[in-house]
């Protein structure tokens, strides 16, 4: 049916361009002629008639059902093959700026599967003790280390984090008999924030950079007032800069009336070095696919634990877990003002076991160690580089600029060197952006292999750019005609 | 190091190094992070080129808000935090459950584990470099063929985070594409409070109105919806089953009450139910939500996988990823995220959602779940959900004290049973004998049973028979 070649051959013309210096890297592929692994339905179509002995009606059920019908060891070989056309953290450096990409411990996934943790969310409190104390404990934890008073864990993502922060921040607002309309947002913030506080019916204001590339003090001050709910900020920031005068913003923000919300995205620069509740946050969110290791899944699941001061604690969603007053073991309750339920049930409960296992592996120090190589790492990296790199000093991710080149295509073109490409075009303020965020997790000899991959890029003409990638699984994707015509499933391939 | 001494050492520079007999490395523990690799070597280099003394030069934080205190969280090895996570889960009672209300176990083939656990898999990020991502993307292509499959609705996306979100965002969606303006969403009576909740929360930003209409005998009361309805309603949401297991019998007149009313069809589902139970489309359903972790996931104290599948005219209000098909520059065919300009990450506030990470990996299993079971597989195990419901209930409503089911109905997996004794006493008094139901009232239990359960049938109805 294929040919199984998984060098690519001639066909593919994968020498045309080839890197002439650093690693070299080819992507297992696999061809059928005109596609690369065939999809499960070009491999089988079996229709099922729902029929006579259905124990349901004929007018309660739908009268056939058509899917792949294939064998175990045929499947087993169709998603390894997948598998093999796809790259993740252990394939190699994966330097995707603002998402820290860092080595998910395999231990983890062997603590989430833990037989034990397999119960249903209504079981009765006193029957899931052991659940109840883990997620007591990971509150515990995730507000020691983002100095906050209380933590929920319920939210699902980050931008679920958001939503809920935002929510708390409104339902807050309310219960002061006060009604403001609008959050404020960094024009370099993440998109998430911006689709967040519109979709908590919010007006956003965005906010200017300054010529530092942080909050321009001035155009916040004019931004604040009466009608201010929040000001959404990351920090560092997503040039990797911490906000220096975060006090000032704090202080602005509050004395407007306003609440200050820490977007958690970028935590991982400042593990044991500081904490958005002292620098005066008053909700923030964590990513545990970012910060804790838990792995990402091809895009999820994450979770977005929530943290608030004590002031917001009454506003968290319910159930909250805490420890029974009297020690005896751990309860749910419904905190006085919640602003409800922001999931059907508690959250990715899996995940947060793998972000509790992570925590409790690395305690205080190995936390402060991980921030502590991160920002090591992207400075290194930074240093290694050709491109220019226009702010700083940065922590856990730098912007670099392709300069006169497309920031797209050189990630493209960095592909065929066996990494990963930074995160492109984004943030604005850097022109032709590659924000690059190696993480702790790559050694010194991975950091100059990545550096030599940059490099290597830099020096290449237009052409060669626009070429790539030739080494990987496909070659350059045509977004353009995916999304004029789309076809999204194989039944919009046969029309 | 080039001395290899029998036991433990600490090194000069903090680290802790162990040997066994014959002088093999065993553990090479920092007292930093064990997956930062740097060696105090390697970290001095780099410290050297960037032309830093320290790790602290490199934190650009003002002195004020430094964090000089401590997290008091101890480190551990390895093999420490896993015995820590067996001993405090170990604390769950081992309960054989008989739970359903939103979150199911079915047996989930090894096959699921294994596949999924690739690190390829596993480890990826969503695909924004589709030339190294085929393989996830391909998987996601074929996971919403099979939701466009089991809804009959043309466009699927590639995960929500669970049926409760989903539903938040099918209201926000009705907001987009209804062509008057309303701002009433009508659910069940008998919507399980925990979606309802959810519901609230997406209703509350747009200020849509979160309104009951009657059920009767576990299904929509028809007449009741009917008088429920004005042109104020902007969508109507109806379960299938519904939430106390009772197959929905109305859904053609749900759907053309919905229709005269100009309101968006909202169908809860999950996959199983979905391969034996009416087709969506064939209903008049403009959209399908609901728990896809009915398959791949199995028990997981309610982490989910929201479905979202609707009609293709409202393509480009669709929240959330989508997987298309196009070509590469050698003209085969490749996947990628497409239609992303409805995304937060383009969009931003205009976006149709602020969802970014989302379920790809829960998806994934469920499609490889999907994909071994195939139809004939898929088609049995709703069977089965039907014919074991039917078969507990019969056996639970010749318990004494026990009448089973409720409603009169067919049922899927699951049903209510009233007790004569307190529910809550049943209940826990059935925890006792080592069982697990719902208390949904105060006569009232609900029980549900899959094939992961279905060997315990026999111990259960005994245990029933000894506390009701």
């Amino acid at each position: 049916m294929t040919d199984g070649s998984a060098d690519g051959g001639d066909s593919l013309d994968a020498d045309e361009h080839a890197p002439e210096a650093g690693t070299l890297y080819d992507q297992a592929r696999w061809t059928d002629d005109g596609e690369y692994e065939p999809l499960l339905s070009e491999k089988d179509a079996t229709e099922v008639a729902i029929g006579e002995d259905s124990p349901l009606p004929d007018d309660l059920t739908r009268d056939s059902l058509e899917l792949p019908g294939l064998a175990e060891p045929e499947l087993a070989r169709h998603y390894t093959r997948l598998s093999q056309m796809n790259y993740g953290v252990d394939s190699g450096p994966f330097p995707l700026g603002s998402c820290t990409m860092k080595y998910n411990p395999k231990f983890t996934e062997q603590a989430a599967a833990d037989p034990n943790a397999a119960v249903h969310p209504d079981r009765s409190a006193g029957s899931v003790q052991g659940t109840l104390e883990v997620q007591a404990q990971l509150q515990d934890y995730l507000g020691r280390i983002g100095g906050m008073d209380a933590v929920t864990l319920q939210p699902p993502a980050g931008a679920a984090g958001e939503f809920t922060g935002i929510r708390i921040a409104s339902a807050y607002h309310e219960a002061n008999g006060e009604d403001r309309s609008e959050v404020i947002i960094p024009d370099s913030a993440h998109g998430t924030n911006f689709a967040t506080a519109a979709m908590a019916g919010f007006d956003v204001v965005e906010l200017p950079s300054a010529e530092d590339g942080r909050v321009d003090l001035e155009a916040l001050e004019a931004a604040v007032g009466d009608d201010t709910a929040a000001l959404m900020l990351t920090n560092p920031n997503t040039l990797g800069l911490f906000e220096r005068d975060i006090e000032e913003i704090a202080a602005l923000v509050h004395d407007a009336g306003g609440l200050l919300y820490y977007d958690g995205a970028n935590l991982n620069a400042l593990l044991g070095r500081a904490r958005p509740g002292d620098m005066g946050f008053d909700v923030m969110h964590y990513n545990v696919h970012k910060t804790f290791a838990t792995p990402h899944g091809g895009g999820g699941p994450g979770a977005g634990p929530v943290g608030v001061v004590e002031e917001l604690a009454p506003f968290l969603p319910t159930p909250h877990v805490r420890e029974q007053p009297d020690g005896s073991g751990y309860e749910r309750y419904e905190p006085d003002q919640s602003i409800g339920k922001v999931h059907g049930f508690s959250g990715n409960w899996l995940v947060l076991v793998r972000a509790w296992a992570y925590i409790a592996r690395l305690g205080d120090e190995g936390l402060a160690d991980a921030s502590a190589k991160a920002v090591l790492n992207a400075n290194y990296l930074a240093e290694r580089i050709d491109y220019e790199v226009p702010y700083g000093p940065f922590h856990h991710e730098f912007v670099a600029s392709a300069g006169d080149q497309d920031a797209a295509d050189a990630a493209k073109r960095m592909l065929d060197y066996g990494v990963h490409p930074p995160t492109t075009k984004w943030p604005e303020i850097v022109d032709e952006a590659l924000m690059t965020e190696p993480t702790e997790a790559e050694t010194r000899g991975s950091l100059d292999d990545l550096a030599a991959a940059f490099n290597a890029v830099s020096a290449e003409d237009d052409a060669t750019l626009e070429a790539a990638p030739e080494r990987t699984a496909a070659r350059r994707i045509d977004q353009v005609s995916a999304a004029r015509e789309p076809r999204l499933s194989w039944q919009a391939l046969d029309d | 190091m080039c001395e290899r001494p029998i036991g433990s050492a600490i090194t000069p520079d903090g680290e802790a190094i162990s040997y066994d007999t014959r002088g093999t490395l065993m553990t090479r523990r920092t007292r930093g992070s064990p997956y930062a690799p740097q060696d105090a070597a390697d970290t001095e280099a780099m410290l050297a080129a960037v032309g830093a003394d320290s790790e602290e030069d490199l934190f650009d934080i003002p002195e004020s808000v430094r964090f000089d205190g401590a997290f008091d969280i101890d480190a551990r090895s390895e093999r420490a935090v896993r015995r820590q996570v067996e001993r405090t889960l170990g604390r769950n009672d081992d309960l054989t459950e008989f739970m359903g209300r939103g979150h199911y176990d079915h047996y989930v083939p090894a096959l699921v584990d294994d596949l999924s656990s690739r690190q390829e898999f596993l480890t990826s990020y969503t695909q924004y470099q589709p030339e190294v991502a085929q393989g996830f993307l391909q998987a996601l292509f074929e996971y919403q063929s099979m939701l466009v499959e089991l809804t009959g609705l043309g466009v699927a996306n590639c995960s929500m985070y669970d049926a409760a979100s989903a539903l938040g965002e099918a209201a926000t969606l009705s907001q987009r594409v209804r062509s008057v303006s309303g701002d009433r969403i009508l659910v069940p009576d008998q919507l399980r409070d925990g979606k309802r909740e959810v519901l609230e929360q997406y209703a509350a930003g747009p200020d849509l109105r979160v309104e009951s209409y009657p059920t009767a005998a576990g299904t929509v009361d028809v007449d009741g919806l009917a008088a429920a309805l004005d042109d104020d309603a902007a969508m109507v949401y109806a379960e299938n089953p519904t939430v106390c297991g009772a197959v929905e019998e109305s859904l053609d007149a749900v759907g053309e009450l919905a229709d005269d009313h100009d309101a968006l069809f909202v169908l809860g589902s999950d996959p199983v139910a979905l391969a034996l139970l009416e087709r969506p489309a064939d209903v008049g359903a403009d959209v399908v939500v609901g728990e896809a972790s009915a398959l791949g996931v199995g028990s997981a104290y309610g982490m989910g996988m929201g479905i979202f599948a609707t009609r293709e005219e409202y393509l480009r209000q669709v929240p959330g990823r989508l997987v298309g098909v196009s070509g590469d520059a050698t003209g085969r065919r490749a996947f990628t995220l497409t239609l992303q300009t409805r995304e937060q990450h383009i969009r931003k506030e205009r976006a149709t959602s602020n969802i970014c990470t989302n379920q790809a990996w829960v998806a994934l299993r469920t499609a490889i779940h999907v994909a071994t079971l195939g139809p004939d597989g898929l088609v049995d195990l709703a069977e089965d959900c039907v014919r074991l419901a039917a078969d507990l209930a019969d056996r639970l409503d010749d318990v004494s004290g026990v009448i089973a089911p409720v409603h009169d109905r067919y049922h899927f997996r699951e049903f209510q049973a009233k007790t004569d004794q307190p529910a809550a006493a049943v209940a826990s008094d059935l925890e006792a004998e080592g069982f697990a139901v719902h208390v949904v009232g105060d006569h009232r239990i609900q029980v549900c049973v899959t094939d992961a359960n279905e060997p315990e049938m026999d111990r259960f109805v005994d245990a029933v028979a000894e506390v009701a």
